[in-house]
């Protein structure tokens, strides 16, 4: 019996009136953990109620703790009738089971209804007394610390990373049970609630015993999802990246420095060098990176396509396998935590060179990945792998964590370096940002999926079938990855699509060669060979191809670093991961979104899936030329945070790609886009062709400047944008049989290879030109991004504001062309996009970072679009070149609105003066006697900006309209105006906590991690309209989650939640039964912060900033 | 094609004030949209009409969600649903209780109740301001009046105390309360030329100095009632007109105080006697609850309509108001000095304030 539970209730407030005829309530409280329940004495007649009560103790099995939430019901009590339920809270002990983590959880908890939403609050207090458990046998995993962070948690060092964990649990749905027929919603609701929540204690478990057995201590990247499989059962499976985490001493000691200086150059240079050794002679034969040849030559490029090809032929064959970028290769680096690197490496005495002397990248597009084309055959077949595969399964070991022999160890030649994460079955980080020196190159974007036909799953204690699902993903995952020439993969996430009985698997994440040394004691040997190679500087390392380029895996083009000029380097790099920190970039990045939408045959079963698993691969191919030609028209040439997603409905897919795109200065300048017209000799067409083309060069050109992307070019007519002029163009590409040497001519100046071209006269190229010229531009002031930070901005201030932003689009027209059902989809995104900016428009100059989109095909013709980011402020003055427009904008309004509090009283000349001027915050006492100052002069103000005075016009006609307001009326003798800001406001009990995606808080050190927070939650009405329609309703469901979220993290004791995400967030309505329902999950890290400088302690401003404060000095 | 669903939910809620202010004032969404647009908020970003729109709609769904917090403020202090920060609660609080004046006028002193709430349409037409908003500046009233009613203590604190309202405000609120409480009369055509701030004004004059407040800080005070025993001794001011010799010296000594000081001064010295009768009746007969209800009826039509059919300029009325005051003090046989003094001082401040065009 190792641990002792002991509860509290304090008290409640705000309770609901539960009895009609007294408009009181008669509450008391039950407190349930495991099969133990307690109840407190019945507060009569009270909204407010004082229990106090004793302590209740449980004593149980910490397995017990780790799997079970306590559970708080909140009643009203009934002499004659049963008790009614006012509502729950569930409490996860977790936190508790970590000496390093929170000791206590004390706090409001708003009580939750599934049908009423929030109900009152009420007051508890939590302990857990753990007794050491020195069973060997033990099925408990406590004190194994999980993090949401994908990367080491801010105020620890890695001591070693094991690696990947996983696991899944099934489950019956509980709505889908018989019994649900004959339950109430509430019990329903609440009855999946729980489960899940108990499916989530065990799964947690399971995988801290995998880390224990592992010998780590933490798990870090904790990736937690649920696939609601309907019939066929609940899924809450995680993977995560096993760790030892050693505490820093000096507490918080790394913070977000790292986020805010580290990346110039300059500092750079003298860091640590990791990285180059290898391909430090990219044309010797035997490929200089760890990895040798013979899982090498094993791939070759031809193999490895016909390899899938006939793999999908025999087997597992709804599965479209594709190496997602062959023609890009993606290198990583590695982000500086000088903590970790133990070992003194050499030190770069390279300089930052201007990137100049690259080829024009070439642009062809990667061949459409293989279509499967093979009958549907389903999984439950026996799994034949191909020979390749065979190899890639026979390096597997049985050393790893997750336990299966993974057939015949055949000992092949193999680098020490190998070794390390050959033995594991799955060498795989969830982590997107690593310490210093872990990440020694990147080669690209692997991914794979597959299409299941989902059925009931019979044994929930033995989830096979969804275990060698994932499995077979995985395997697949790691063989394009040693096809890349890479022995792990980092930034590694798996996702689901359901729809109906058909779901969509997918896993991805980025080719790396790892440096060892992180992974395991005792490779020093290893690190000692590499050593002697002298090494590439830190911020170009990553990019160096990890393959030979004579036996690249597919075609590709690459030319010499323009960093250091001694190895090869991909034209365009597409990685999951975070921008190293350490990365030399040039300018600033955007995000950049590619987006799709595919009609589908309405099918079942087999012919569903064997459709959709046809569409894929063109899926993913046109996403993938439409995000580099975005790429393009940036001028940047490496993408970052590369997620795409797949979403599944009756009658349509729907694909949106996301990623950062950033100008890596070691990478050669990305090419221009040209524009071809197939019809030759047709001079208006000419005449479209090349407007469009001027467009685009002008659309480059703008984005270069808009991010700040200025390359000094060595020879700008040799390599720099090759954007011929349009005559030569359309010659270049319209003439193929004119004379050679004006070909040569062409060749010779803008390196024909790097033309990427597009074709208008084919709808997918119209579509894409379509899709490039409709995307907006970011208002001024605004950046965006979906990784953790932005390049090139490193100045934040304190003033954070995460959301949450939900549409769902209906599309009414039943006959849908491919084409105006992409431009519907576009435009939702745009505008959703444009819907943010103006909402967050106060905090510029900001970053969106994180932005995080999910899509989702709720119904026939719903598309449901879901983007949770924060919001950052920072200083100007680091931006003021690109921002100069904007500065000048808000300062014009700077100067609008402080002259507006003296000007309004005055133009109106009500006796009554300023009306308006409470508005403000500002000095409003001030304003009676500034009213009557008859010094103002309107007509000064007149040419400041027409839209301000139209604003003032509007106000006027507001006070004309006769409402004077009472408040600001002026006051005779001995009624002194008391001000908002004097007047002491009755100090607010609730703290406030703030909530980022991200792991760091601008300003701000995280002095400790108090656990993880995974909340799932679901709401339903029987009163859609009268809660404000499916607006209203998920709204008010969204605040009540934030609310619920904060509420736990505050009771821990904490003022933050960092890596906090949406995972999921499922609605259904049927608006002829005034019915809705959502499901929401929610996770994050509950920490302490404290600021680095107590000036900016106070909450961001949301609605009307200051501007004056905004303008530099 | 249409956007089905659409919200945006900030950790911290954001709230623009002049989004607020036209929710306030009972704006639709479309309404408040083309008000914004006028506004120039287009301009802002190139921001499109939908752009507006979603952000409107939000807003006020926000606004809706918040509305049954600022019933009871304090809830709105202590609420874990949206995290608003203090300077933008009090901001919201204050806005929420703000009315308009000429909606105020319409509803003093009557009774706050369904009766009157059902007359709101008539006072919106009248007035122009939106149905809605008259809800809620009404039921913003009689919400305060509920809590406040049977509360001890100094009125305006109180409503501060349980609403968070700026000073002003509580004060105007409170004026509203004790207007509605007494049930004053305002709505005869005689009072219509005056305003909501002469009456507050008014009203907060009869609560400083003629409830039981008033004199005495104790703390079971009620400041919504007059004082009762003040009330019935003001019976005694009658002898300033009942007693002729001292009707005729208390003439004599005004007549001499203001001789050459007044424009006015043979209208006034004619029209002595009815003047202070008028005051001193309003004086004797205010033991009576209905002829409370009229003091204000009353003065204008026994006071300041009579000074100014003279055309009797406002500096004369102070003039003579004043030495009307003092000279009681040199009447021999007027013992009644402390009564006159609280008495005259509340009516000379109100027939200030009320005596205008």
């Amino acid at each position: 019996m190792p641990g002792k539970l002991k509860a509290k209730i304090v008290a409640g407030r705000h309770l609901p009136v539960m009895d009609r005829a007294s408009d009181l309530t008669d509450a008391f409280v039950e407190v349930k953990f495991g099969n133990t329940t307690f109840k407190t004495d019945v507060f009569p007649k009270s909204l407010n109620p004082q229990w106090n009560s004793e302590w209740f103790k449980f004593e149980v099995d910490d397995e017990d703790l780790q799997d079970e939430p306590l559970q708080i019901t909140v009643l009203d009590h009934d002499t004659y009738s049963a008790n009614d339920a006012i509502g729950k809270v569930y409490i996860d002990i977790d936190p508790l089971l970590s000496s390093e983590a929170a000791t206590v959880i004390s706090g409001w908890f708003p009580i939750y209804d599934t049908i009423h939403g929030i109900r009152g609050e009420i007051n508890v207090l939590v302990k857990v007394d753990l007794f050491n458990d020195l069973n060997r046998f033990r099925q408990s995993s406590c004190g194994v610390r999980f993090f949401c962070t994908t990367s080491i948690p801010l105020c620890y060092r890695a001591v070693v990373v094991h690696g990947f964990v996983e696991e899944l649990v099934v489950n019956e749905d509980p709505e889908y049970q018989w019994i649900d027929r004959i339950r109430t919603p509430r019990a329903s609701n609440e009855a999946r609630q729980r489960l899940i929540s108990l499916m989530s204690g065990e799964l947690q478990r399971k995988i801290g015993l995998k880390v224990l057995e592992m010998g780590g201590n933490a798990v870090v990247g904790y990736l937690q999802c649920f696939d609601l499989e309907g019939e066929s059962g609940l899924v809450v499976r995680a993977i995560g990246t096993a760790c030892t985490l050693e505490k820093l001493s000096g507490g918080g000691a790394t913070n977000n420095a790292q986020h805010t200086a580290n990346s110039s150059p300059s500092k750079d240079m003298k860091e640590p060098v990791f990285g180059d050794e290898c391909p430090s002679n990219p044309l010797s034969s035997g490929p200089s990176t760890p990895l040798r040849a013979p899982p090498f030559t094993s791939f070759s490029p031809s193999k490895s396509y016909s390899r899938q090809s006939s793999s999908s032929d025999t087997d597992i064959s709804l599965t479209p396998k594709t190496v997602l970028f062959p023609a890009r290769l993606c290198l990583y680096l590695s982000p500086s935590s000088p903590a970790l690197s133990s070992v003194a490496p050499p030190i770069s005495c390279q300089t930052s060179r201007p990137p100049g002397s690259g080829m024009a990248p070439r642009s062809t597009t990667p061949p459409p990945s293989h279509v499967a084309q093979s009958e549907v055959s389903m999984l439950r077949k026996s799994v034949s792998f191909s020979e390749d595969m065979l190899l890639a399964a026979s390096g597997m070991g049985s050393g790893g964590s997750a336990g299966k022999e993974a057939g015949p160890l055949k000992i092949l030649l193999r680098q020490q370096t190998q070794t390390a994460l050959e033995q594991r079955e799955f060498p795989f980080f969830t982590l997107t940002s690593f310490p210093q020196g872990f990440l020694l190159h990147v080669a690209g974007v692997v991914s794979a999926r597959s299409v299941k036909l989902l059925d009931r799953i019979h044994n929930p204690d033995e989830p096979e079938t969804r275990d060698a699902w994932w499995e077979e993903l995985r395997q697949e995952i790691k063989s394009h990855a040693r096809a890349l020439g890479c022995h792990a993969v980092v930034g590694y996430s798996e996702s689901t699509s359901i729809c109906e009985e058909v779901c969509i698997l997918s896993a991805s994440g980025t080719a790396a060669v790892l440096n060892c040394r992180f992974l395991q004691d005792g490779c020093l040997d290893v690190l000692s060979e590499h050593r002697c190679d002298d090494s590439a500087p830190p911020g170009c390392g990553f990019c160096h191809v990890p393959y030979d380029e004579l036996n690249m895996p597919f075609p590709a083009q690459l030319s010499p670093c323009c960093c250091c000029h001694r190895t090869k380097v991909p034209d365009v790099l597409f990685t999951t991961i975070d921008l190293p920190t350490d990365a030399q970039v040039t300018g600033k990045g955007c995000l950049i979104q590619a987006r799709l939408c595919r009609l589908k045959k309405k099918s079942q079963g087999e012919g569903n899936a064997t459709c959709i698993s046809n569409l894929l691969p063109f899926l993913e191919y046109e996403l993938h030329t439409q995000l580099l030609n975005k790429l393009k028209l940036c001028g940047m040439n490496a993408l970052f945070g590369l997620c795409i997603q797949i979403s599944v409905g009756e009658n349509m897919l729907v694909g949106l790609a996301s990623a950062t795109g950033v100008y890596l200065s070691a990478l050669p300048s990305p090419g221009g886009i040209q524009i071809a017209g197939k019809t030759p000799n047709d001079l208006t067409y000419d005449q479209h062709v090349s407007s469009i083309q001027r467009k685009i060069n002008d659309t480059i050109v703008k984005n270069r400047e808009l991010y700040e992307i200025h390359i000094t070019e060595v020879a700008e007519d040799v390599i720099g944008s090759p954007i011929p002029e349009p005559r030569q163009r359309s010659r270049l590409f319209r003439s193929h049989s004119e004379s050679s040497d004006e070909l040569s001519e062409l060749d010779l100046s803008h390196g024909k290879k790097d033309a990427f071209v597009l074709e208008i006269d084919d709808t997918d190229a119209v579509e894409d030109l379509h899709s490039l010229l409709t995307d907006a531009p970011t208002p001024p002031g605004f950046y965006s991004c979906n990784t953790e930070i932005m390049p090139g901005i490193y100045n934040w201030t304190s003033a954070i504001q995460m959301f949450t932003s939900v549409r769902v689009f209906r599309l009414n027209n039943a006959n849908l062309t491919n084409l105006g059902l992409n431009k519907i989809f576009n435009e939702l995104c745009e505008n959703l996009l444009k819907s943010l900016y103006f909402k967050l428009r106060s905090m510029v100059p900001c970053c969106l970072c994180r932005l995080n989109f999910t899509v989702a095909v709720p119904e026939d013709e719903l598309i449901q679009v879901a983007v949770t980011a924060v919001a950052m402020s920072f200083h100007k003055d680091q931006t003021q070149e690109a921002n100069k427009a904007a500065q000048a904008h808000s300062q014009m309004k700077a100067i609008a609105e402080t002259e507006e509090q003296l000007q309004f009283p005055l133009e109106l000349n009500a006796e009554s003066a300023s009306p308006l001027s409470p508005k403000g915050s500002g000095p409003q006492d001030g304003s009676n006697s500034h009213g009557r100052a008859p010094s103002v002069d309107y007509s000064s103000f007149a040419d400041r900006c027409s839209s301000w005075i139209e604003q003032l016009r509007l106000r006027a006609h507001t006070i004309r309209r006769g409402s004077i307001k009472t408040s600001s009326s002026p006051l005779p003798e001995g009624r002194s105006r008391s001000l908002r800001s004097t007047r002491s406001f009755p100090g607010s009990s609730v703290s406030v906590v703030k909530m980022t995606p991200l792991s760091f808080i601008p300003g701000a050190k995280i002095v400790k991690y108090l656990g993880i927070i995974n909340m799932f939650f679901i709401r339903e009405t029987t009163s859609l309209r009268e809660e404000g329609g499916v607006s209203g309703f998920l709204h008010a469901f969204i605040a009540e989650v934030f609310a619920m979220v904060r509420a736990h993290v505050a009771a821990l004791g904490g003022n933050a939640v960092v890596s906090y995400s949406m995972k999921e967030c499922v609605f259904m309505e049927n608006p002829n039964k005034n019915q809705a329902q959502c499901l929401i999950n929610v996770s994050g890290d509950a920490v302490i912060f404290t600021r680095e400088s107590d000036q900016e302690g106070h909450l961001p401003q949301t609605s009307h900033p200051q501007p004056t404060e905004d303008t530099p000095p | 094609m249409s956007v089905e669903l659409d919200v945006f939910v900030g950790n911290t809620t954001i709230m623009d004030e002049e989004v607020y202010q036209l929710w306030l004032d009972g704006y639709t969404v479309d309404d408040a949209v083309a008000v914004r647009m006028e506004g120039g908020a287009l301009q802002v970003f190139e921001a499109s009409m939908e752009v507006l729109h979603s952000d409107t709609m939000d807003q006020f769904r926000t606004f809706q969600m918040c509305e049954r917090l600022l019933y009871y403020p304090s809830k709105l202090t202590n609420q874990l649903l949206f995290q608003i920060p203090p300077q933008k609660q009090a901001m919201l609080i204050e806005r929420y209780y703000e009315f308009d004046s000429t909606f105020a006028r319409e509803v003093l002193g009557k009774k706050l109740s369904k009766g009157t709430k059902k007359d709101l349409d008539d006072i919106s037409t009248k007035t122009g301001i939106t149905l809605k908003s008259c809800r809620r500046q009404f039921d913003n009233f009689k919400r305060v009046f509920k809590v406040v009613e049977e509360l001890k203590g100094p009125l305006v604190e109180n409503v501060q105390h349980h609403f968070l309202l700026s000073d002003a405000l509580a004060r105007d609120y409170a004026a509203i309360v004790f207007f509605a409480n007494s049930r004053f009369e305002t709505g005869k055509r005689k009072l219509q030329y005056l305003s909501f701030q002469d009456f507050a004004f008014c009203a907060g004059q009869l609560i400083s100095n003629w409830t039981v407040g008033a004199v005495d800080n104790m703390m079971e005070d009620m400041d919504v009632d007059l004082e009762k025993d003040f009330l019935h001794n003001l019976k005694e001011l009658k002898i300033l007109i009942n007693d002729k010799d001292m009707l005729d010296q208390h003439r004599n000594l005004v007549c001499a105080q203001l001789r050459g000081k007044i424009t006015v001064f043979g209208e006034m010295e004619a029209n002595f006697k009815n003047l202070s009768r008028a005051l001193v009746n309003i004086a004797a007969k205010l033991t009576h609850t209905k002829d409370v209800r009229d003091l204000f009826i009353d003065l204008v039509e026994k006071f300041v309509e009579p000074c100014r059919s003279d055309r009797w300029a406002i500096g004369d009325v102070r003039l003579f108001l004043t030495h009307y005051t003092s000279t009681a003090h040199s009447l021999d046989s007027f013992r009644y000095q402390q009564i006159w003094e609280r008495y005259m001082g509340v009516i000379k401040s109100c027939i200030l304030k009320m005596y205008h065009d």
